[in-house]
């Protein structure tokens, strides 16, 4: 719990020259369940982006344990492979239910892990659809789907961005349920993105709040909700928590 | 005559299919690189495969029997890649040229359809920068099949260019359009008329694939 899985510094994302994300210092833990919130437009995704290796930080660096990343520094893929997200949209793609979950282990040359595909689908209850073009599923049928796909690569670090937004409470707790079961008995590090109060509480060890690209407080999510430091967190928490 | 028939419709085939073949094997990667990269310059080489794409099949005929003719310089060089003029391999090249920028244009459309959030996501998947790419030709393959009819359409059916650089002649280049040309010259308008129906049936078929493929990627 003591060893960062990752170790942001100095920071900087820029569109345009616009800076849209600036985070002095942040470490996050190997294992821990760590929650973004904040309000539209505070550079969330971006961080997630970010932490994902998708996009090159404009200046400063992230550390993923030993592995430097900045702007003029890459990660190879094999450690870059340790790291998935499941999107608020699900983006699958248009193929059967099966042929998406088993897309990143085909990716990585593990064609014949039929086993390991059926299993991920079962963790979320769809392996009945295993045939079905995923073009057809439904909202939260699709969701589950891209939380599976990303599951059956065994992450070290799952970054989920607004999972469950739109989602019915069915689904929701399917995926909260899934999503702790990866963090408690696959030690798997967190880092969601989530406008819902009650849902950092429900499963975050820690809580950061993002406003304008800066980090205002991070905290454990007691201290976050109960004895906020910063009064734009207790405003934060206030405010949303009708949400 | 039929067997005469039936060797002109096996050489218009041959000629368009190793065209076609030519130009999708360049012009799908060349349509993927310019729908997905963005650098400098790109504006200009798709207006000019735009171009192309409108471009006159006959004046592409001409460019290629410049190149290939005994005037040119270039022909003293003996470059073992350029046909002699007057055979098939002289067709083919100039079909190619004509179904390029179709394929590559149609398929920069079809891949520049897809939503870029793909991309990020088959990437955070664990793509390498060739799997991406291939995961979004995939995505896009509807489109790009109709990239390659279209380009089938563009050269089964154009005869001013296979006129030029193949010359028509009997049982070496002549091709159904070349065909019915000269046919319809001579009052043989039977024959002509038989190559014609056979011509608007080949051209028929690659329409209607077309059009249920486009149908079929609408829906989807
Ligand atoms: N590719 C891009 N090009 C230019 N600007 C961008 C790009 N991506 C994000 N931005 C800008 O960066 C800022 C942060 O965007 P981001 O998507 O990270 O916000 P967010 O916190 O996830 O918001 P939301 O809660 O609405 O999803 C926004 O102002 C957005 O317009
Ligand atoms: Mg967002």
């Amino acid at each position: 719990m003591n060893t960062p899985v990752y170790r942001i510094r100095q920071l900087l994302k820029a569109y345009n020259g616009r800076r849209v994300l600036q985070i002095e210092h942040l470490d996050i833990q190997r294992g821990e369940a760590f929650a973004i919130v904040g309000p539209s437009g505070a550079g969330k995704s971006t961080l997630l982006r970010l932490l994902n290796f998708l996009e090159l930080p404009t200046a400063g660096k992230i550390y993923f344990e030993a592995t430097e990343f900045s702007a003029t520094q890459e990660v190879p893929v094999e450690i870059r492979r340790r790291v998935t997200t499941v999107f608020q949209r699900p983006m699958l793609l248009n193929r059967s239910v099966w042929a998406n979950v088993h897309y990143g282990l085909g990716l990585r040359g593990q064609h014949n892990a039929t086993e390991r595909t059926l299993a991920a689908l079962e963790k979320v209850g769809l392996d009945s659809l295993k045939h079905q073009p995923a073009r057809t599923l439904s909202g939260g049928e699709a969701q589950r789907v891209a939380l599976a796909r990303a599951m059956v690569l065994e992450p070290d670090v799952l970054l989920l961005d607004e999972p469950t937004a739109n989602l019915d409470p069915y689904n929701i707790s399917l995926i909260e349920k899934t999503v702790q079961g990866l963090n408690h008995e696959h030690n798997t590090s967190l880092v969601f993105v989530t406008h819902n109060i009650f849902q950092a509480r429900r499963l975050a060890q820690r809580v950061a709040l993002l406003l304008d690209g800066q980090i205002i407080e991070v905290a454990s999510v007691e201290d976050f909700f109960e004895n906020p430091r910063d009064p734009r967190t207790a405003a934060f928490v206030n405010g949303e928590t009708v949400y | 005559m039929s067997n005469e028939l039936l060797e002109i419709v096996l050489l218009s085939l041959r000629v368009s299919g190793v065209a076609l073949l030519i130009s999708s094997l360049t012009g799908i990667p060349v349509g993927a690189f310019l729908g997905l990269r963005r650098f400098t310059g790109r504006r200009l080489l798709v207006a000019l495969m735009y171009t192309g794409m409108g471009f006159p099949p006959v004046v592409i005929g001409l460019f290629v029997y410049l190149l290939l003719s005994n005037s040119n310089p270039l022909s003293r060089l003996d470059l073992p890649f350029l046909p002699a003029l007057f055979t098939p391999e002289a067709m083919i090249l100039a079909q190619s040229i004509i179904a390029f920028p179709l394929v590559a244009g149609f398929s920069m459309a079809a891949v520049m359809a897809v939503d870029p959030q793909v991309r990020l996501q088959v990437r955070s998947l664990g793509a390498t920068e060739r799997q991406t790419v291939l995961a979004i030709l995939s995505e896009a393959r509807l489109g790009v099949l109709v990239s390659v009819i279209a380009g089938f359409g563009g050269i089964i059916s154009e005869v001013g260019a296979v006129m030029l650089v193949g010359g028509n002649i009997a049982g070496r280049t002549r091709v159904l359009t070349t065909a019915i040309v000269l046919e319809t010259r001579k009052g043989n308008f039977e024959m002509a008329l038989a190559l014609g129906f056979v011509l608007l049936g080949l051209a028929f078929i690659a329409n209607l694939v077309m059009l249920r493929l486009q149908g079929r990627s609408i829906e989807e």
